[in-house]
């Protein structure tokens, strides 16, 4: 049997590294900071013949997203990333490819938005996609960004949903970190080759989104809204069976952190919620108990084990590195309030906005804040 | 020799019972055009009257698999279908000859918003047949200008003629260096079978345009939507050309239009039959705009008999 090899690698060969053990077919790609070194990588990697793919190089991210759903629809398995602008530029599309069923995967290296220009994280971009009815994942780690690719491509070929995988750009895109490469043959068995239920097949003409009344067109919509929701125990089986086989686990919809007796917790997503673990260290230290609760599965938002989760009156400090204009404080504090409200009673929602255009967050800063909230 | 339209085959992709106006050039073009390619290709359309005419899900009227993509991207998805057939077809997941992959899509979808999708399929040379059947007009969502409207011509949103004249999307295409383009209409049907059986032959990019004379945007008769094809042909208000690796050559009549061997007819018939143009050419200054259309199209003869001249 062969072993896991151990490399040091940076965020976004990282997840080069995991289209090409997933066996992509078709990559569209387009360059923007911070994302454009997983193109670069995998436009090499198809060049020397080390992945048996096609890269196509589009002109726009519009285009690209738009190749995306038509080889997918194709029948092959597609892959492709995109940052900030980007993924804005394809917001269009990201409807096209959930509501036409495609299970595309999407790397989104999270950026802030411009105006005015950055280039630095927040998470500005991949939350103002809510509702365009893709899953979505924050990751934490350079390792955990290679896993959930692969349990990206697993669950959206399950339910023909497609998912995007957010990562921040620069403290995990850029920043080498080890990371371990399972054998190929345990990808494989974790993740077979992609067998479509539907295809754009010469021998079967069939249709793709011609126009359809609202007797048809309504029940198209009340099933992707109700697989979305049914995505939550395929996110935590393919975490559970990857964990099986390769030995690795990132959490499966939530991650949690010292949370059993916590009184105060911690809750935020992507590189600044690994930070936190270090920020609760420190609150530890000081006496406080407090502990940290990560939800990995943004979209669908993970309410039942994330109720389950909380301790009982626990004062819940969200951070959140974007603006939900119209209301004060960020997108995740209103998520968690929504599935808190009239299930939890006894939990207690502080909210602040950090981290904006990739503001550098500290566990010293950030244990610092949490104090404050708690005096609030 | 063109093939004459008693030897085109009885194959027929574009079923009976549709929803497209009756005579349709859309419908008549695509009618050929599936005589010419067979049942074994993938048909992608973007939001058009061939849409609207398609049938209503789940139904279907045309006999391929279908894909109606977002507006702006015919050039891209195409693309991204053409990659993934072959790289199926390489690790021998897909079986049997590679279907042709073909865009159908109006000149809306061509000239203005999947411009940019286009001409990088065009540049990258992706395998793929481009199809724009140009009515000259956003049909579908009641008839606005484009940039395949021609000077003169009202629509909804130049209510008072068009003041520009329409680019010629043809060349801009034969400037892109891909493998083959042409220009069709529906009044030579065995001109267009012949160029889309080309087109298939060909590997890489191929893009064919068809002058698609539509009864409601154009106002005229809806039985006339052939004669209206010929007239603008006779008028050289439309060119039947085609390139083969950039070299241009005319196809009859216009062939003689440029030769000199024939004078085009004036341009005025052709326009006095159109709604959209004669209530124009009521006007005081009817003579100036008449002037106007006819200088259009003198100087695309003249451009284009020039720009045939170019080998290198
Ligand atoms: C992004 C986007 N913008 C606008 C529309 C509305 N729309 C639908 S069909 C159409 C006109 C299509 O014109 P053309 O491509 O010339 O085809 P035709 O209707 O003339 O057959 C427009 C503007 C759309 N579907 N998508
Ligand atoms: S409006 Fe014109 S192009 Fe559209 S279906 Fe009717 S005849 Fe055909
Ligand atoms: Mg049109």
């Amino acid at each position: 049997m062969k072993t896991a090899q151990v490399i040091m690698d940076t965020g976004t060969h990282a997840a080069a590294l995991a289209v090409k053990s997933a066996r992509v077919d078709v990559i569209p790609g387009y360059p923007i900071t911070p994302q454009t070194s997983i193109m670069e990588a995998i436009a090499a990697m198809v060049e020397s013949g080390e992945m048996n793919a096609r890269f196509i190089p589009m002109e726009g991210e519009h285009s690209v997203l738009a190749a995306a759903v038509a080889a997918s629809a194709a029948g092959a398995r597609v892959f492709t990333a995109t940052s900030a602008n980007g993924l804005l530029y394809m917001h269009e599309v990201l409807h096209m490819a959930s509501g036409g069923r495609l299970p595309v995967v999407m790397c989104n290296v999270n950026r802030g938005i411009f105006a005015p220009w950055t280039l630095w994280a927040d998470h500005q971009d991949s939350f103002s996609q809510r509702d365009t009815g893709w899953l979505q994942y924050h990751c934490s780690s350079n390792q955990e960004v290679f896993n959930t690719i692969l349990q990206a491509f697993r669950v959206a070929e399950q339910i023909n949903i497609p998912v995007m995988v957010n990562f921040d750009g620069f403290a995990i895109s850029h920043c080498l970190m080890p990371l371990t490469l399972p054998p190929q043959e345990d990808i494989d068995r974790f993740l077979p080759s992609h067998e479509p239920e539907w295809r754009l097949d010469t021998a079967q003409p069939s249709s793709f989104s011609n126009v359809t009344m609202a007797a048809e067109y309504a029940p198209f919509r009340q099933m992707l809204s109700d697989d979305i929701m049914a995505a939550i125990p395929l996110v935590k089986q393919a975490a559970q069976e990857y964990k099986d086989i390769t030995g690795m686990w990132d959490g499966d919809t939530i991650d949690t952190y010292r949370l059993e007796d916590a009184e105060v917790v911690a809750f935020a997503v992507n590189s600044m919620a690994a930070e936190l673990r270090l920020s609760v260290d420190i609150l530890r230290e000081q006496g406080i108990k407090a502990g940290l609760l990560r939800p990995r599965l943004y979209l669908p938002f993970p309410a039942e084990d994330i109720i389950n989760a909380l301790p009982q009156n626990a004062q819940v400090m969200v951070l959140d590195r974007n603006y939900n204009f119209g209301h004060p404080g960020g997108i995740l504090a209103s998520e968690l309030k929504n599935v808190l409200f009239g299930r939890r009673n006894d939990i207690t929602v502080k909210n602040r906005v950090m981290g904006i255009g990739g503001i550098d967050l500290t566990r010293r800063f950030m244990a610092a804040e949490i104090r404050a909230m708690m005096d609030e | 020799m063109t093939t004459s339209i008693k030897k085109l085959p009885d194959t027929e992709l574009v079923l009976s019972g549709n929803g497209a106006c009756g005579g349709c050039p859309a419908t008549m073009a695509l009618r050929i055009v599936g005589k010419a390619l067979g049942s074994n290709a993938i048909m992608l359309l973007t939001p058009s009257c061939s849409v609207a005419s398609m049938g209503m899900t789940p139904k279907l009227g045309y006999n391929w698999p279908c894909i109606n993509i977002t507006f702006a991207t015919a050039g891209s998805s195409a693309s991204g279908i053409t990659h993934a057939l072959e790289i199926m077809k390489e690790n021998g997941r897909l079986q049997g000859d590679l279907p042709t992959v073909f865009a159908w899509v109006g000149d809306g979808g061509t000239y203005d918003i999947g411009f940019q999708a286009l001409s990088a399929a065009a540049e990258r040379n992706d395998n793929m047949i481009f199809f724009c059947y140009n009515n000259e007009a956003y049909s579908n969502t009641g008839v606005q200008r484009s940039g395949a409207t021609p000077r003169g011509s009202f629509t909804t949103t130049t209510p008072t003629g068009k003041r520009q004249p329409k680019k010629n999307m043809g060349l801009l295409m034969l400037e892109h260096k891909i493998p083959y383009v042409a220009t069709a209409t529906v009044a030579y049907p065995g001109d267009l079978y012949d160029k889309v059986v080309k087109a298939k032959n060909t590997p890489g990019m191929k893009y064919i345009e068809i002058l698609a004379p539509c009864y409601l945007g154009w106002q005229f008769d809806m039985s006339d939507t052939v004669q209206m094809s010929r007239m603008a042909v006779r008028s050289g208000a439309w060119l039947l050309w085609e390139a083969e690796n950039g070299s241009i050559s005319f196809n009859n009549p216009s062939s003689h239009i440029i030769s000199g061997k024939k004078v085009a007819e004036p341009v005025d018939e052709y326009l006095m039959k159109q709604g959209r143009f004669n209530r124009l050419l009521k006007g005081s200054d009817a003579q100036q705009r008449i002037a106007e259309i006819q200088g259009d199209i003198d100087h695309e003869i003249a451009f284009m008999r020039e720009r045939k001249k170019i080998t290198i």
